[in-house]
């Protein structure tokens, strides 16, 4: 006993049947049940779940009012210039003339049709929504997604990469943009806007990732020789589903609003019309001081009534994927 | 075989990572095919850090964990999923283990997809039922239902019962008693027995001393990280070395007697003996380190039965 013995990995293995046995329980298989489909994937169990969502969601009155609001315009955006063919900037009316019969919501001082402007605009509206809104939802989703769930040295670089567009002056970039792209149309202002306004989605579910990441759930999943991607979008994601729809509402909305503000002040799309342009044509040729009240309340309104319906949708859905707040 | 050589995790904590928390500090231990291991420990000790470096969701700092001389670091795609097809892990937290979105049988719709997409359906539910029925679940009660329609106990035996559905070779089985009642407990235990009859492997990390000696054939006792004694049950049982390891064994609530008596046996010289500390009266602290320059963290009292320093760091003199 007093020689010592050097121990690393040295544990003898007791007695063991060494040859690889069957562990399969020999339990006899029961016949299978009629009526008990086999334990299946989680597609039906999707469904019912959408299905009470939509339930509760059609229940709710700021849904609702929210869902009525932008019906309402994308209707216009769809219908009006089947009314208004033609150019929307041509120039087709008396000038400067006020709602009337004719000229529903007025004429511009060079005569242009401001119904026909202004149909056009929020169609361009919707669109810088869906498309910049969206681009910037893909790309904080899966910068948001792959940080969370790979963590370490992956996260430390996307990280890095989220703090930089987010301090990158938007304003600035655009002001050389501006210079160097003479001809730019909506859709370009559209990735623009996607391309800087991602960084705090990608944050916010970088943050709800890592903390489902420690659930054992994901390491079951893992366990079972999930790949990756099918473990971020099969387990986490439907665990934030409402979140990344509310996500993306709220990048549809600020989307918008980001159109409008670089319209207004003249670094929006050079060809084609928005409702941002409108607003920054009817202050360019003093329509305030003109009381030429036509040419800008209604862009004015229509972009509030848009964004500030997709705001109050928010809510309300905030109420129905949260149980807790919903009104039994 | 499954073999731990010196293993070690340090988790990053703190803000920017930047404190070390040493959680489990060169563990080695090996298991082999039919083999029940008891690994025992207070809370926080590392037995579940233990276990999930054992089934690779988490890596290892330092050391070497393989199968069959295989280092499984360096498993990836089909490897890794042939390796899972051997072992397999049961969690301690049932509730935390399936996902709230899905209905239970997911846990068992995720095994299909990645092993037996090609069977029929009649063929995947006969082998659903006779998995489940080996852990005494009805099959009409449990499958179709949300995990939180379930007890912790269904839901830690449909755990055990998709670990079944693959010819495992290892399995880890994390606290899986806990959750369940005295007779589905034994029922469990009993399907454990079996399981090990039929030449399964199975690690199984308990706080229950009574647990682990009735079930294994080995015990490895950790404390904070460090293994402190191992060896075979009867001997660590029978004859603990290490003071930590008394102090367990003589805490363990026996139904016949009241804590106030055990802690006065203790502190009457019961509890660490005076002699010092056996691990360095085995191996002096001046004796050379061995031929790789690494420190054995243990030292045999017996055939079979090891014991470490009542220090636990194991660094220098303790006595
Ligand atoms: N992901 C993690 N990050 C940082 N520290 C961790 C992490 N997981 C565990 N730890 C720490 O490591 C130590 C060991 O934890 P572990 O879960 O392995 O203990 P345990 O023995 O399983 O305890 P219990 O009996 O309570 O389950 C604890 O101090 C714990 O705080
Ligand atoms: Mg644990």
């Amino acid at each position: 006993m007093n020689d010592p013995e050097r121990i690393s990995s040295a544990v003898p293995v007791g007695a063991a049947a060494p040859d690889r046995a069957p562990i399969q329980p020999a339990a006899p298989a029961p016949a299978p049940r009629p009526g008990e489909p086999a334990a299946a994937s989680g597609r039906a169990e999707a469904v019912g779940r959408r299905r009470e969502i939509l339930y509760f969601a059609l229940r709710d009155r700021k849904v609702l009012v929210g869902l009525g609001i932008l019906i309402v315009f994308v209707a216009a955006a769809v219908v009006g210039p089947l009314i208004r063919p033609g150019d929307p900037d041509a120039f087709v009316g008396p000038m400067a003339a006020a709602p009337s019969r004719e000229w529903w919501f007025g004429t511009t001082t060079f005569g242009q049709d401001v119904f026909a402007q202004f149909v056009y605009g929020v169609g361009s509206t919707f669109l810088v929504g869906l498309f910049g809104g969206g681009l910037a939802a893909l790309i904080g989703m899966t910068v948001g997604f792959v940080a969370g769930y790979r963590g370490g040295v992956v996260d430390e670089i996307l990280n890095m990469l989220t703090n930089v567009v987010l301090v990158i002056p938007t304003l600035a970039l655009l002001l050389i943009a501006a210079a160097y792209l003479t001809a730019r149309g909506v859709l370009v202002e559209a990735v623009f806007i996607g391309l800087t306004s991602w960084p705090w989605a990608a944050r916010a579910i970088r943050a709800q990732t890592f903390s489902l990441n420690t659930r054992e759930f994901v390491d079951l999943a893992r366990l079972t020789g999930v790949p990756s991607w099918r473990v971020i979008f099969g387990e986490i994601a439907p665990n934030m589903g409402s979140y990344l729809f509310m996500t993306f509402i709220l990048l549809f909305g600020g989307a918008i609003l980001i159109a409008a503000t670089l319209d207004f002040i003249g670094l929006g799309p050079t060809s084609g019309s928005s409702l941002g342009m409108m607003m920054y044509n009817a202050v360019a040729w003093s329509a305030l001081q003109l009381g030429m009240w036509w040419w800008f309340i209604p862009p004015g309104l229509g972009i509030t009534a848009i964004v500030g319906a997709l705001y109050v949708m928010n809510v309300g859905l905030d109420e129905i994927f949260n149980p807790r707040l919903r009104k039994m | 075989m499954l073999t731990l050589d010196r293993v070690s995790k340090v988790y990053k904590v703190g803000t920017f990572g930047g404190k070390d928390l040493p959680a489990v500090r060169g563990v080695s231990f090996e298991m082999g095919p039919g083999e029940v291991v008891s690994l025992i420990g207070e809370s926080g000790s590392g037995k579940t850090t233990v276990g999930k470096m054992i089934l690779r969701l988490i890596s290892v700092t330092t050391g070497r964990i393989s199968i069959d001389g295989t280092d499984i670091a360096t498993l990836g795609g089909d490897g890794l999923r042939a390796y899972y097809r051997t072992v397999q892990g049961v969690f301690q937290d049932p509730f935390s283990s399936f996902n709230p979105m899905y209905k239970a049988d997911h846990v068992l719709g995720m095994m299909r997809r990645q092993y037996f997409s090609g069977l029929a359906d009649a063929d995947w539910l006969a082998k659903v039922e006779a998995s489940l029925q080996a852990v005494n679940l009805d099959p009409g009660q449990t499958l179709h239902k949300y995990p939180h329609q379930l007890s912790g106990g269904q839901l830690q035996r449909l755990l055990v019962a998709r670990a079944l559905l693959l010819d495992i070779r290892y399995l880890v089985a994390d606290e899986i008693i806990s959750m369940l009642d005295a007779s589905t407990r034994i029922d469990v235990l009993n399907l454990l027995g079996e399981l090990r009859e039929r030449g399964l492997g199975i690690l199984f990390i308990t706080h229950d001393l009574s647990l682990g000696n009735y079930i294994s054939d080995r015990t490895v006792i950790l404390r904070r990280g460090n293994v402190v004694e191992m060896g075979a049950t009867a001997k660590v049982f029978g004859n603990p070395l290490h003071p930590y390891s008394r102090m367990l064994i003589a805490a363990a609530p026996q139904l016949h007697r009241k804590w106030a008596a055990v802690a006065a046996e203790l502190g009457a010289g019961g509890g660490p003996r005076p002699e010092g500390c056996l691990f360095h009266r085995l191996y002096p602290p001046d004796r050379p380190a061995g031929a790789d320059g690494e420190r054995p963290t243990l030292a045999r009292a017996e055939d079979d039965h090891f014991v470490g320093c009542v220090r636990l760091d194991g660094e220098g003199a303790c006595s």
